[in-house]
């Protein structure tokens, strides 16, 4: 598992690299899903680079569509486009716009940035495969902050009415959203329980913990009569040494910042690659 | 082709019934397309099709927000997703749905909206879309359908079927006026001259069609000759069509079931204003709220009866 750690590290440098180059971004919230998308797309996810529309692949919406940079980096390591290409972010005519457009990003299976609609698509994807027999997954990774709309919740009693077990939910259970913790804003209070009620099969792993990740979707897909749900306990701006600030969700950084945390991963790299 | 019906009466039955038998020959013909509604299947005379068609039948819930979401999830697999729910539910309450999932994310989906405007009666002015059309008209890559009756709804249902993008046909439940004849086919985008005439263009579409036809007549017998144009395709507009009438007539009167305001009136006179402009008039809901009655008080309440057409027309003609 150490080097989907080494994935996670590395997509947390190139996410940074990608955000260096407009100065800055949702920093948080992108470092708290690192590890889900190295495990997603590092082992998980049945995915061909080569064709993104491949018919037959594995699908992931990201609900929580601020959080684009931390998937283009994570589809420019996995070779669906160069890494060069992370210095257009939000640059006029870019592929990569701040939130993930399926029409624009090779490899982004749904448009999103409106919070709470990602979930209804991503439910729709696995009702479309339900009903035409195939057996691909489809994941989707909500913020917790976005649970505070209502039509995440629509969404979670319609996929367990239908019994979705091709669906797998992850919540990035941060803890904070723009303006401040959760539980001071709109408190979710316990997120693996709600959406048990709500039908799912329900879990709680550390988020960047990677086995553990793999040992819940493990689970989930052997759950075969509804849709799954896994909270990934996570810190907001993890492993990012100048986002441990009280408001990290959207940081503007330079230079120095920049080289002060890529060391920093660099070096839990080197370590990382020590042990392999 | 179309041809108008030699005299105008009801439908021999409710326009829920040629949407439900519709729908049922698409999806008997083509495995692709699904049904999702928002519990008002049996409103909309669907509960024989969701049993004859139980995992493509997909009955939500009341949450209309997820069904839209859904829909747009379901065409990417290559399905062919319908939506049902009221037209104030099809439209302002998922404005944004559309807008993200739908329009922006360039997926395919086909929503009905039922009731529209004054065809909503005792259902009242929470339920009364005349707003619908002009909520989605500021949408890009949206196309809005108004069907004149329901050989033209069934031919329009069996041709967007096939059809990328996001389309919106609003439609009545109820008995309609027959406008066309059976086998009539029509061509999106493109307005249907259904009356030639020089002195005034009446610019129509829904159930107003049948009142400006009668207006028609009526106008006739006082020696007037009104061009009527049926415009059901509300976006993208035929502006040729709406341009080439008014430079014979120099007059065009818009008469529409949804707020005057943003409405076909407006677009019409948008293509006007900047082509050609002639003096207009817009008959439809005045900017107010619906609220209950029969369509005949609703039509008298809101200024668009037969006689307020008449009035209207030859107000217009004076003008000029």
């Amino acid at each position: 598992m150490d080097n989907l750690n080494v994935f996670s590290a590395d997509i947390r440098k190139h996410t940074l690299r990608a955000l260096l180059a407009f100065g800055g971004g949702h920093v948080g919230g992108c470092m708290s899903m690192t590890e889900v998308l190295a495990v997603l797309y590092g082992e998980v996810m049945k995915i061909d680079p080569t064709n993104p529309s491949w018919e037959d692949r594995d699908m992931l919406v990201v609900s929580k569509g601020h959080c684009g940079p931390a998937v283009y980096a994570t589809l420019a390591l996995k070779g669906y486009f160069p890494v060069e290409t992370l210095d257009t972010l939000n640059k006029e005519g870019t592929i990569l716009p701040s939130h993930c457009d399926k029409n624009l990003t090779p490899g982004i299976d749904m448009t999103t940035g409106s919070l709470g609609q990602g979930i209804s698509c991503a439910v729709g994807l696995a009702l479309g495969l339900s009903i035409k027999n195939k057996d691909n997954y489809v994941y989707c990774i909500l913020g917790d902050g976005e649970c505070d709309e209502g039509q995440v919740w629509e969404a979670a009693l319609f996929a367990s009415t239908k019994k979705l077990s091709n669906l797998i939910v992850f919540v990035d259970w941060n803890k904070k959203q723009l303006d401040g913790f959760t539980s001071d804003i709109c408190d979710l209070g316990d997120v693996e329980k709600k959406f048990e009620d709500f039908g799912f099969f329900a879990q709680t792993v550390d988020g960047h913990n990677v086995t553990e990740i793999i040992s819940a979707i493990d689970k989930a897909k052997n759950t075969t009569d509804k849709p799954s749900l896994i909270v990934l306990d996570t810190v907001k701006g993890k492993d990012c040494t100048f986002a441990n600030i009280p408001q990290n969700h959207l940081i503007r950084f330079g230079t120095a910042e920049y080289d002060d945390a890529i060391a920093f991963l660099d070096d839990k790299i080197s370590k990382l690659e020590s042990e392999l | 082709m179309f041809k108008l019906v030699k005299k105008i009466l009801p439908e021999p039955f409710e326009a829920k019934t040629a949407f439900s038998k519709t729908m049922d020959e698409m999806a008997s013909a083509d495995e692709n397309v699904i049904y999702l509604d928002c519990d008002l299947m049996a409103s909309i005379d669907m509960t024989e099709f969701a049993k004859k068609f139980p995992t493509r039948a997909i009955n939500c819930g009341i949450q209309e927000a997820n069904m839209i979401g859904v829909a747009c999830g379901a065409s990417l697999i290559g399905l062919k997703p319908f939506t049902h729910t009221f037209g104030p539910f099809a439209t302002r309450r998922v404005i944004d749905q559309i807008y993200i999932s739908g329009a922006y994310g360039k997926t395919n989906i086909k929503m009905i909206g039922s009731d529209a405007g004054v065809t909503a009666m005792y259902n009242g002015g929470t339920h009364m879309p005349v707003e619908d059309m002009g909520l989605l008209r500021t949408i890009p890559d949206v196309t809005l359908l108004e069907p004149t009756d329901s050989v033209m709804m069934c031919d329009l249902l069996r041709q967007i079927k096939d059809l990328d993008g996001v389309y919106y046909m609003r439609v009545t439940r109820k008995v309609t006026d027959q406008i066309f004849e059976e086998g009539s086919t029509f061509e999106i985008g493109k307005a249907l001259t259904l009356k030639e005439g020089s002195d005034i263009t009446i610019i129509t579409s829904g159930c107003c069609t049948s009142d400006v036809l009668h207006a028609h007549e009526e106008l006739a017998t006082q020696g007037i000759n009104a061009e009527v144009i049926n415009i059901f395709t509300w976006k993208p507009i035929d502006a040729e069509a709406i341009i080439n009438s008014a430079k014979k007539t120099n007059a065009v009167l818009i008469v529409e079931n949804h707020n005057i305001i943003n409405g076909l009136g407006s677009a019409v006179c948008e293509i006007l204003s900047e082509n050609i402009p002639v003096i207009s008039k817009r008959l439809g809901v005045p900017d107010r709220f619906g609220e209950v009655g029969s369509m005949e008080y609703l039509k008298e309440t809101f200024g668009m009866s037969i006689a307020d057409i008449v009035t209207a027309a030859k107000e217009l003609i004076n003008k000029k």
